[in-house]
Protein backbone atom coordinates (compact mmCIF):
# COMPACT_ATOMS: atom_id res chain seq x y z
CA UNK A 1 0.00 0.00 0.00
CA UNK A 2 0.83 3.45 -0.74
CA UNK A 3 3.03 5.01 2.79
CA UNK A 4 2.46 8.73 3.27
CA UNK A 5 4.70 11.11 4.63
CA UNK A 6 3.89 14.43 6.29
CA UNK A 7 5.78 17.12 7.23
CA UNK A 8 6.52 17.63 11.27
CA UNK A 9 4.02 21.13 11.06
CA UNK A 10 0.83 18.64 10.80
CA UNK A 11 1.41 16.50 13.47
CA UNK A 12 1.17 19.58 15.54
CA UNK A 13 -2.58 19.60 14.92
CA UNK A 14 -3.11 15.72 14.31
CA UNK A 15 -0.79 14.34 17.34
CA UNK A 16 -2.18 11.28 16.78
CA UNK A 17 -0.67 10.39 13.64
CA UNK A 18 3.12 11.39 15.34
CA UNK A 19 4.97 8.26 14.86
CA UNK A 20 3.03 6.07 12.91
CA UNK A 21 3.65 4.31 9.49
CA UNK A 22 0.50 5.93 7.64
CA UNK A 23 0.01 2.89 5.01
CA UNK A 24 -3.35 3.79 3.35
CA UNK A 25 -5.94 1.97 0.14
CA UNK A 26 -5.58 4.82 -2.60
CA UNK A 27 -4.74 4.50 -6.48
CA UNK A 28 -4.75 8.22 -6.62
CA UNK A 29 -3.98 11.43 -4.62
CA UNK A 30 -7.81 12.24 -3.88
CA UNK A 31 -7.63 8.59 -1.98
CA UNK A 32 -5.09 9.40 -0.30
CA UNK A 33 -6.48 12.64 0.89
CA UNK A 34 -9.73 10.90 1.45
CA UNK A 35 -7.60 8.16 3.39
CA UNK A 36 -5.86 9.98 5.76
CA UNK A 37 -9.63 12.10 6.39
CA UNK A 38 -10.76 8.91 7.21
CA UNK A 39 -7.13 8.62 9.99
CA UNK A 40 -7.58 12.43 11.27
CA UNK A 41 -11.01 13.74 10.57
CA UNK A 42 -10.02 17.10 9.36
CA UNK A 43 -6.92 17.02 7.89
CA UNK A 44 -8.54 17.28 4.69
CA UNK A 45 -9.55 20.98 4.89
CA UNK A 46 -5.62 21.47 6.44
CA UNK A 47 -4.40 20.37 2.90
CA UNK A 48 -6.87 21.14 0.49
CA UNK A 49 -9.78 23.92 0.49
CA UNK A 50 -13.45 23.26 0.25
CA UNK A 51 -13.67 22.81 -3.91
CA UNK A 52 -10.62 20.15 -2.51
CA UNK A 53 -8.31 21.23 -4.77
CA UNK A 54 -4.57 21.71 -3.10
CA UNK A 55 -4.04 24.84 -0.72
CA UNK A 56 -1.69 27.60 -2.74
CA UNK A 57 1.44 26.94 -0.20
CA UNK A 58 0.74 23.27 -0.08
CA UNK A 59 3.21 20.87 -1.73
CA UNK A 60 2.05 17.12 -2.49
CA UNK A 61 4.92 14.72 -3.88
CA UNK A 62 4.85 11.12 -5.51
CA UNK A 63 8.03 9.95 -4.63
CA UNK A 64 10.68 12.74 -5.99
CA UNK A 65 8.02 14.36 -8.48
CA UNK A 66 5.34 16.57 -7.20
CA UNK A 67 1.99 16.17 -8.18
CA UNK A 68 0.85 17.78 -11.80
CA UNK A 69 -3.09 17.76 -11.01
CA UNK A 70 -3.63 20.31 -7.90
CA UNK A 71 -7.38 20.99 -8.64
CA UNK A 72 -8.90 18.05 -8.90
CA UNK A 73 -5.95 15.17 -7.38
CA UNK A 74 -6.00 12.64 -10.03
CA UNK A 75 -2.12 11.69 -9.95
CA UNK A 76 -2.28 7.82 -10.14
CA UNK A 77 -0.38 6.48 -6.96
CA UNK A 78 1.16 3.06 -6.62
CA UNK A 79 1.36 0.06 -4.07
CA UNK A 80 4.24 0.72 -3.71
CA UNK A 81 4.62 4.84 -3.85
CA UNK A 82 5.52 6.89 -1.16
CA UNK A 83 3.92 10.33 -0.89
CA UNK A 84 4.61 13.12 0.81
CA UNK A 85 2.49 15.93 1.79
CA UNK A 86 4.98 19.41 2.98
CA UNK A 87 4.40 22.90 2.84
CA UNK A 88 5.94 24.73 0.03
CA UNK A 89 8.77 26.73 0.82
CA UNK A 90 7.98 30.13 -0.88
CA UNK A 91 10.83 31.46 0.08
CA UNK A 92 12.35 33.53 2.89
CA UNK B 1 -17.35 40.77 37.40
CA UNK B 2 -13.31 40.49 37.11
CA UNK B 3 -11.88 41.90 34.16
CA UNK B 4 -9.59 39.87 31.42
CA UNK B 5 -8.83 41.13 27.98
CA UNK B 6 -8.23 38.44 25.20
CA UNK B 7 -5.69 39.32 22.45
CA UNK B 8 -5.13 37.64 19.09
CA UNK B 9 -1.28 38.53 17.57
CA UNK B 10 0.18 37.33 14.52
CA UNK B 11 1.86 34.57 16.47
CA UNK B 12 -0.89 33.45 19.20
CA UNK B 13 -3.28 34.08 21.21
CA UNK B 14 -2.73 35.95 24.72
CA UNK B 15 -4.72 36.92 28.06
CA UNK B 16 -4.26 40.05 30.15
CA UNK B 17 -5.47 39.86 33.10
CA UNK B 18 -5.30 41.59 36.99
CA UNK B 19 -2.70 39.69 38.82
CA UNK B 20 -2.60 42.06 42.37
CA UNK B 21 -3.87 44.63 40.65
CA UNK B 22 -1.86 44.51 37.69
CA UNK B 23 -2.59 44.55 34.69
CA UNK B 24 -0.16 40.89 32.82
CA UNK B 25 -0.19 39.17 29.92
CA UNK B 26 0.42 35.16 29.65
CA UNK B 27 0.70 33.26 26.45
CA UNK B 28 -2.91 30.95 26.34
CA UNK B 29 -2.25 29.31 23.56
CA UNK B 30 -1.92 29.09 18.99
CA UNK B 31 1.35 30.09 19.69
CA UNK B 32 3.06 30.61 16.01
CA UNK B 33 0.12 30.64 14.53
CA UNK B 34 -2.00 34.18 13.48
CA UNK B 35 -4.88 34.98 15.74
CA UNK B 36 -7.29 37.33 13.99
CA UNK B 37 -9.92 37.93 16.61
CA UNK B 38 -10.39 36.08 20.17
CA UNK B 39 -14.01 36.47 21.59
CA UNK B 40 -16.29 34.58 24.22
CA UNK B 41 -19.59 33.48 23.28
CA UNK B 42 -21.41 35.31 26.32
CA UNK B 43 -24.12 32.78 26.31
CA UNK B 44 -22.61 29.63 26.42
CA UNK B 45 -19.14 31.07 27.68
CA UNK B 46 -17.31 29.02 24.84
CA UNK B 47 -13.98 31.00 23.67
CA UNK B 48 -13.30 31.20 20.00
CA UNK B 49 -10.31 32.33 18.16
CA UNK B 50 -10.47 32.93 14.06
CA UNK B 51 -7.14 31.64 13.27
CA UNK B 52 -4.89 32.13 10.09
CA UNK B 53 -2.59 29.19 9.57
CA UNK B 54 -0.96 30.13 6.25
CA UNK B 55 0.08 27.13 4.64
CA UNK B 56 -2.98 25.27 6.34
CA UNK B 57 -5.72 27.41 5.58
CA UNK B 58 -8.54 29.38 8.35
CA UNK B 59 -9.51 27.54 10.44
CA UNK B 60 -11.88 27.75 13.96
CA UNK B 61 -10.05 26.82 17.68
CA UNK B 62 -12.26 26.85 20.32
CA UNK B 63 -11.96 26.49 24.20
CA UNK B 64 -14.99 25.38 26.52
CA UNK B 65 -12.73 25.09 29.47
CA UNK B 66 -11.84 28.86 29.53
CA UNK B 67 -8.75 28.61 27.66
CA UNK B 68 -7.19 26.06 29.42
CA UNK B 69 -7.21 23.80 26.18
CA UNK B 70 -7.96 24.22 22.61
CA UNK B 71 -8.98 22.67 19.62
CA UNK B 72 -10.04 22.43 16.40
CA UNK B 73 -14.05 23.66 15.97
CA UNK B 74 -16.27 22.02 13.12
CA UNK B 75 -14.69 24.18 9.73
CA UNK B 76 -16.73 26.78 8.21
CA UNK B 77 -16.67 26.35 4.65
CA UNK B 78 -17.93 27.82 1.62
CA UNK B 79 -20.95 25.63 -0.01
CA UNK B 80 -20.88 24.13 -2.73
CA UNK B 81 -21.84 26.17 -5.61
CA UNK B 82 -21.14 29.37 -3.86
CA UNK B 83 -19.57 31.86 -6.48
CA UNK B 84 -18.86 35.74 -6.65
CA UNK B 85 -16.83 37.99 -8.82
CA UNK B 86 -14.23 38.97 -7.97
CA UNK B 87 -13.63 43.03 -8.70
CA UNK B 88 -10.49 43.86 -11.33
CA UNK B 89 -7.90 44.01 -9.05
CA UNK B 90 -6.19 47.15 -9.04
CA UNK B 91 -2.59 46.48 -10.89
CA UNK B 92 -5.04 44.77 -14.37
CA UNK B 93 -5.83 48.21 -15.82
CA UNK B 94 -5.12 47.51 -19.24
CA UNK B 95 -7.34 47.12 -22.07
CA UNK B 96 -10.18 44.23 -21.10
CA UNK B 97 -8.90 43.88 -18.15
CA UNK B 98 -11.08 45.76 -16.01
CA UNK B 99 -14.32 43.28 -15.86
CA UNK B 100 -15.09 41.40 -12.82
CA UNK B 101 -14.29 37.30 -13.05
CA UNK B 102 -17.15 35.13 -11.78
CA UNK B 103 -15.15 32.09 -9.60
CA UNK B 104 -15.94 29.49 -7.12
CA UNK B 105 -15.35 30.61 -3.65
CA UNK B 106 -13.10 29.13 -0.92
CA UNK B 107 -12.57 30.50 2.65
CA UNK B 108 -9.60 32.92 2.83
CA UNK B 109 -9.57 35.07 5.98
CA UNK B 110 -11.88 34.52 9.23
CA UNK B 111 -11.72 38.04 10.07
CA UNK B 112 -14.18 38.69 13.16
CA UNK B 113 -16.90 36.91 15.91
CA UNK B 114 -19.98 38.12 16.88
CA UNK B 115 -23.12 36.80 19.27
CA UNK B 116 -26.53 37.70 19.63
CA UNK B 117 -28.47 37.49 23.01
CA UNK B 118 -30.70 35.16 21.07
CA UNK B 119 -27.55 32.66 20.93
CA UNK B 120 -26.92 33.14 17.52
CA UNK B 121 -22.77 33.19 16.21
CA UNK B 122 -21.89 35.25 13.57
CA UNK B 123 -18.08 35.00 11.22
CA UNK B 124 -17.57 37.55 9.26
CA UNK B 125 -14.71 36.38 6.34
CA UNK B 126 -13.13 37.10 3.23
CA UNK B 127 -14.48 36.83 0.81
CA UNK B 128 -16.87 38.75 1.57
CA UNK B 129 -19.31 35.37 3.01
CA UNK B 130 -21.31 35.95 6.40
CA UNK B 131 -21.42 33.02 8.59
CA UNK B 132 -24.22 32.23 11.24
CA UNK B 133 -24.44 29.16 13.31
CA UNK B 134 -27.58 28.84 15.73
CA UNK B 135 -26.36 26.24 17.29
CA UNK B 136 -23.20 27.39 19.27
CA UNK B 137 -20.59 26.74 16.21
CA UNK B 138 -21.68 23.11 15.98
CA UNK B 139 -22.48 24.16 12.11
CA UNK B 140 -22.04 27.45 9.97
CA UNK B 141 -24.21 28.57 7.09
CA UNK B 142 -23.64 30.85 4.66
CA UNK B 143 -26.13 34.20 4.75
CA UNK B 144 -27.62 33.95 1.30
CA UNK B 145 -28.98 37.15 1.41
CA UNK B 146 -26.31 38.59 2.17
CA UNK B 147 -24.02 36.55 -0.66
CA UNK B 148 -27.03 36.70 -3.06
CA UNK B 149 -27.31 40.27 -2.77
CA UNK B 150 -27.93 42.44 -5.99
CA UNK B 151 -24.68 44.42 -5.25
CA UNK B 152 -22.64 41.44 -5.68
CA UNK B 153 -24.22 40.23 -8.82
CA UNK B 154 -27.74 38.25 -7.24
CA UNK B 155 -27.78 34.62 -7.10
CA UNK B 156 -24.49 33.28 -8.91
CA UNK B 157 -25.10 29.84 -8.09
CA UNK B 158 -26.58 28.45 -11.44
CA UNK B 159 -26.06 31.78 -13.72
CA UNK B 160 -24.15 35.00 -14.31
CA UNK B 161 -26.38 36.86 -12.08
CA UNK B 162 -26.99 40.72 -13.01
CA UNK B 163 -22.87 40.31 -14.07
CA UNK B 164 -21.32 42.74 -11.95
CA UNK B 165 -20.35 43.45 -8.24
CA UNK B 166 -19.96 46.72 -6.49
CA UNK B 167 -18.07 45.25 -4.01
CA UNK B 168 -14.02 45.71 -4.17
CA UNK B 169 -11.85 43.77 -2.52
CA UNK B 170 -8.97 44.67 0.99
CA UNK B 171 -5.05 44.02 0.86
CA UNK B 172 -6.40 42.01 3.74
CA UNK B 173 -7.62 39.57 1.73
CA UNK B 174 -3.67 38.57 1.34
CA UNK B 175 -3.15 37.61 -1.92
CA UNK B 176 -6.41 37.44 -3.67
CA UNK B 177 -8.04 41.57 -4.09
CA UNK B 178 -12.04 40.46 -2.52
CA UNK B 179 -14.10 42.02 -0.21
CA UNK B 180 -13.79 41.33 3.47
CA UNK B 181 -16.19 41.22 6.25
CA UNK B 182 -14.69 42.64 9.29
CA UNK B 183 -17.32 44.22 11.66
CA UNK B 184 -20.80 42.73 12.78
CA UNK B 185 -22.53 44.61 15.41
CA UNK B 186 -25.85 43.09 16.97
CA UNK B 187 -28.80 45.51 18.29
CA UNK B 188 -29.28 44.54 22.50
CA UNK B 189 -32.60 44.81 21.74
CA UNK B 190 -33.66 43.35 18.45
CA UNK B 191 -31.20 40.70 17.54
CA UNK B 192 -32.83 40.55 14.66
CA UNK B 193 -31.24 43.69 13.25
CA UNK B 194 -27.63 43.54 12.55
CA UNK B 195 -24.97 45.97 10.89
CA UNK B 196 -22.31 45.17 8.55
CA UNK B 197 -19.22 46.50 7.34
CA UNK B 198 -17.17 45.75 4.31
CA UNK B 199 -13.74 46.35 2.90
CA UNK B 200 -14.79 47.90 0.55
CA UNK B 201 -18.43 48.13 0.03
CA UNK B 202 -19.57 50.20 3.08
CA UNK B 203 -22.09 49.25 5.52
CA UNK B 204 -25.21 47.19 5.55
CA UNK B 205 -28.54 46.24 7.60
CA UNK B 206 -30.77 43.59 7.96
CA UNK B 207 -33.63 44.22 10.30
CA UNK B 208 -35.13 40.65 9.70
CA UNK B 209 -32.30 38.44 10.98
CA UNK B 210 -30.36 38.42 7.74
CA UNK B 211 -33.16 37.57 4.98
CA UNK B 212 -33.01 40.49 3.73
CA UNK B 213 -29.99 43.61 3.68
CA UNK B 214 -30.12 47.60 2.55
CA UNK B 215 -27.03 49.51 2.13
CA UNK B 216 -26.56 52.23 4.76
CA UNK B 217 -23.75 54.41 3.10
CA UNK B 218 -25.83 58.28 3.10
CA UNK B 219 -23.70 60.44 4.23
CA UNK B 220 -20.49 58.78 4.10
CA UNK B 221 -17.80 60.26 1.19
CA UNK B 222 -15.35 58.22 -0.71
CA UNK B 223 -12.36 61.02 -1.63
CA UNK B 224 -11.25 58.57 -4.68
CA UNK B 225 -14.69 58.23 -6.17
CA UNK B 226 -15.50 60.79 -9.12
CA UNK B 227 -18.80 60.98 -7.18
CA UNK B 228 -17.27 60.97 -3.45
CA UNK B 229 -21.32 60.63 -1.86
CA UNK B 230 -22.72 57.47 -4.60
CA UNK B 231 -23.90 54.77 -2.31
CA UNK B 232 -21.35 52.36 -4.20
CA UNK B 233 -18.28 54.65 -4.59
CA UNK B 234 -16.14 51.60 -2.91
CA UNK B 235 -16.60 52.75 0.89
CA UNK B 236 -14.44 51.46 2.98
CA UNK B 237 -15.44 51.29 6.94
CA UNK B 238 -12.53 50.11 8.77
CA UNK B 239 -14.34 49.28 11.90
CA UNK B 240 -18.13 50.52 13.24
CA UNK B 241 -19.01 50.01 16.89
CA UNK B 242 -22.62 50.44 17.66
CA UNK B 243 -23.82 51.73 21.40
CA UNK B 244 -25.30 48.84 23.16
CA UNK B 245 -27.74 51.22 24.83
CA UNK B 246 -28.68 53.07 22.45
CA UNK B 247 -28.09 51.32 18.84
CA UNK B 248 -29.29 54.72 17.17
CA UNK B 249 -25.84 56.08 18.02
CA UNK B 250 -23.32 54.15 15.27
CA UNK B 251 -19.40 55.29 14.97
CA UNK B 252 -17.36 54.88 12.11
CA UNK B 253 -13.28 55.13 11.44
CA UNK B 254 -13.61 55.08 7.81
CA UNK B 255 -10.44 55.47 5.31
CA UNK B 256 -11.78 58.72 4.78
CA UNK B 257 -12.37 60.44 8.04
CA UNK B 258 -14.47 59.56 10.90
CA UNK B 259 -18.41 59.82 10.37
CA UNK B 260 -21.16 59.00 13.47
CA UNK B 261 -24.62 58.05 12.76
CA UNK B 262 -27.64 59.13 15.00
CA UNK B 263 -30.42 57.48 13.35
CA UNK B 264 -28.92 54.06 13.20
CA UNK B 265 -26.80 54.06 10.30
CA UNK B 266 -29.45 55.40 7.92
CA UNK B 267 -27.25 58.78 7.33
CA UNK B 268 -23.76 59.31 8.49
CA UNK B 269 -22.30 63.06 9.03
CA UNK B 270 -18.28 63.18 8.93
CA UNK B 271 -17.15 64.57 12.35
CA UNK B 272 -13.40 64.22 11.73
CA UNK B 273 -11.11 67.44 12.76
CA UNK B 274 -7.63 66.92 11.04
CA UNK B 275 -6.27 69.84 12.55
CA UNK B 276 -6.71 67.73 15.72
CA UNK B 277 -5.23 64.63 14.48
CA UNK B 278 -8.55 63.20 14.04
CA UNK B 279 -9.28 61.56 10.78
CA UNK B 280 -7.21 58.86 9.56
CA UNK B 281 -7.32 55.29 11.32
CA UNK B 282 -8.56 51.98 11.92
CA UNK B 283 -10.59 51.14 15.07
CA UNK B 284 -13.09 52.76 17.07
CA UNK B 285 -15.01 52.31 20.62
CA UNK B 286 -17.91 53.84 21.83
CA UNK B 287 -18.79 53.96 25.60
CA UNK B 288 -21.44 51.42 27.13
CA UNK B 289 -22.80 54.59 29.16
CA UNK B 290 -23.00 57.26 26.47
CA UNK B 291 -23.23 57.09 22.57
CA UNK B 292 -21.70 60.39 22.05
CA UNK B 293 -18.25 59.55 24.03
CA UNK B 294 -15.74 57.48 21.19
CA UNK B 295 -12.26 56.96 21.13
CA UNK B 296 -10.07 56.50 18.47
CA UNK B 297 -6.70 56.17 17.66
CA UNK B 298 -5.72 57.93 14.63
CA UNK B 299 -2.82 57.13 12.50
CA UNK B 300 -1.18 60.01 10.05
CA UNK B 301 -2.73 59.10 6.88
CA UNK B 302 -3.45 56.55 4.32
CA UNK B 303 0.10 57.40 2.65
CA UNK B 304 1.73 57.61 5.91
CA UNK B 305 0.26 54.77 8.02
CA UNK B 306 1.97 55.13 11.30
CA UNK B 307 1.64 57.86 14.67
CA UNK B 308 1.55 61.21 13.87
CA UNK B 309 5.04 63.44 14.13
CA UNK B 310 6.01 59.51 16.29
CA UNK B 311 4.04 60.57 19.19
CA UNK B 312 1.10 57.83 20.24
CA UNK B 313 -1.91 59.41 21.38
CA UNK B 314 -5.99 58.09 21.89
CA UNK B 315 -8.80 60.86 20.56
CA UNK B 316 -11.90 60.96 22.65
CA UNK B 317 -14.71 62.80 22.07
CA UNK B 318 -17.38 63.12 24.54
CA UNK B 319 -20.48 65.61 22.57
CA UNK B 320 -20.87 62.81 19.62
CA UNK B 321 -18.04 64.28 17.47
CA UNK B 322 -18.42 68.07 17.41
CA UNK B 323 -14.78 68.33 20.10
CA UNK B 324 -11.97 66.07 20.40
CA UNK B 325 -9.37 65.07 23.20
CA UNK B 326 -5.87 63.77 22.48
CA UNK B 327 -4.79 61.11 25.64
CA UNK B 328 -0.97 60.88 25.22
CA UNK B 329 -0.18 60.39 29.72
CA UNK B 330 1.41 57.26 29.64
CA UNK B 331 1.81 56.52 26.22
CA UNK B 332 5.16 56.58 24.33
CA UNK B 333 5.79 60.23 22.84
CA UNK B 334 9.04 59.76 20.84
CA UNK B 335 9.90 57.62 18.02
CA UNK B 336 6.59 55.52 18.73
CA UNK B 337 5.47 54.50 15.31
CA UNK B 338 2.84 51.98 16.42
CA UNK B 339 0.18 51.04 14.30
CA UNK B 340 -3.34 49.90 15.59
CA UNK B 341 -5.41 47.80 13.80
CA UNK B 342 -9.63 47.84 13.08
CA UNK B 343 -9.82 45.03 16.23
CA UNK B 344 -7.30 46.10 18.45
CA UNK B 345 -8.78 49.25 20.27
CA UNK B 346 -11.95 48.17 23.10
CA UNK B 347 -13.21 49.10 26.01
CA UNK B 348 -15.72 47.81 29.45
CA UNK B 349 -16.85 50.15 31.72
CA UNK B 350 -14.15 52.73 32.36
CA UNK B 351 -11.02 50.58 30.99
CA UNK B 352 -9.82 50.35 27.32
CA UNK B 353 -7.13 48.60 26.12
CA UNK B 354 -5.59 48.90 22.40
CA UNK B 355 -2.10 46.29 21.13
CA UNK B 356 0.08 47.73 18.14
CA UNK B 357 1.79 46.20 14.97
CA UNK B 358 4.61 46.75 17.39
CA UNK B 359 3.41 44.68 19.95
CA UNK B 360 2.92 47.17 22.51
CA UNK B 361 0.05 47.07 24.78
CA UNK B 362 -1.75 49.50 26.82
CA UNK B 363 -4.39 49.65 29.20
CA UNK B 364 -6.21 53.12 30.53
CA UNK B 365 -8.24 52.12 33.61
CA UNK B 366 -9.67 56.12 33.66
CA UNK B 367 -11.52 56.20 30.67
CA UNK B 368 -8.16 56.85 28.70
CA UNK B 369 -7.07 59.86 30.75
CA UNK B 370 -4.02 57.87 31.58
CA UNK B 371 -2.39 54.85 30.09
CA UNK B 372 -0.14 51.57 31.61
CA UNK B 373 1.99 49.76 29.44
CA UNK B 374 1.22 46.23 29.89
CA UNK B 375 3.74 44.97 27.17
CA UNK B 376 6.17 45.92 24.88
CA UNK B 377 7.08 42.62 23.00
CA UNK B 378 4.16 40.68 21.62
CA UNK B 379 3.83 39.64 18.62
CA UNK B 380 1.91 42.25 16.09
CA UNK B 381 -1.56 42.53 17.73
CA UNK B 382 -4.52 42.15 15.80
CA UNK B 383 -7.80 42.40 18.20
CA UNK B 384 -8.25 43.23 21.96
CA UNK B 385 -11.23 42.16 23.59
CA UNK B 386 -12.56 42.31 26.95
CA UNK B 387 -14.27 38.57 28.08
Amino acid sequence: MPQVELTRHLYQFFPTLEGRRLEVEATSIAEVIAAMEALAPGIAFYVCDERGRLRQHVNVFIGTARVTDRATLTDPVEPSSRVSIIQALSGG
Amino acid sequence: MKQRILVGTRKGTFFVERVNGAWQPRLAGHIGAGVNYVARDPVRGTLWAALGHGHWGAKLSRSSDDGATWTDAPQLKYPEGARHYLPPPPSETGPGEGAPTLKPATLLKLWCLAFGKDGRMYVGTIPGGLFTSEDGGESFALNRGLWDHESRGGDLTTGPGNGTTKWFGTPAAEGEFTPGIHSIEVDPRDPQRVLIAVSTAGVLETMDGGRTWSVRNRGLTMDYSPDPSDEWAGHDPHAIALYPGQPEHVWQQNHCGVFKSDDGAATWRKVSVPEVGVHFGFPVAVDAKNGRTAWLVPGQSDMQRTTIDSGLFVARTEDGGATWQQLRRGLPQENAFDVVYRHALHNQGDTLAFGSTTGNLFVSDDRGDSWTTVANNLPPVYSVRFA
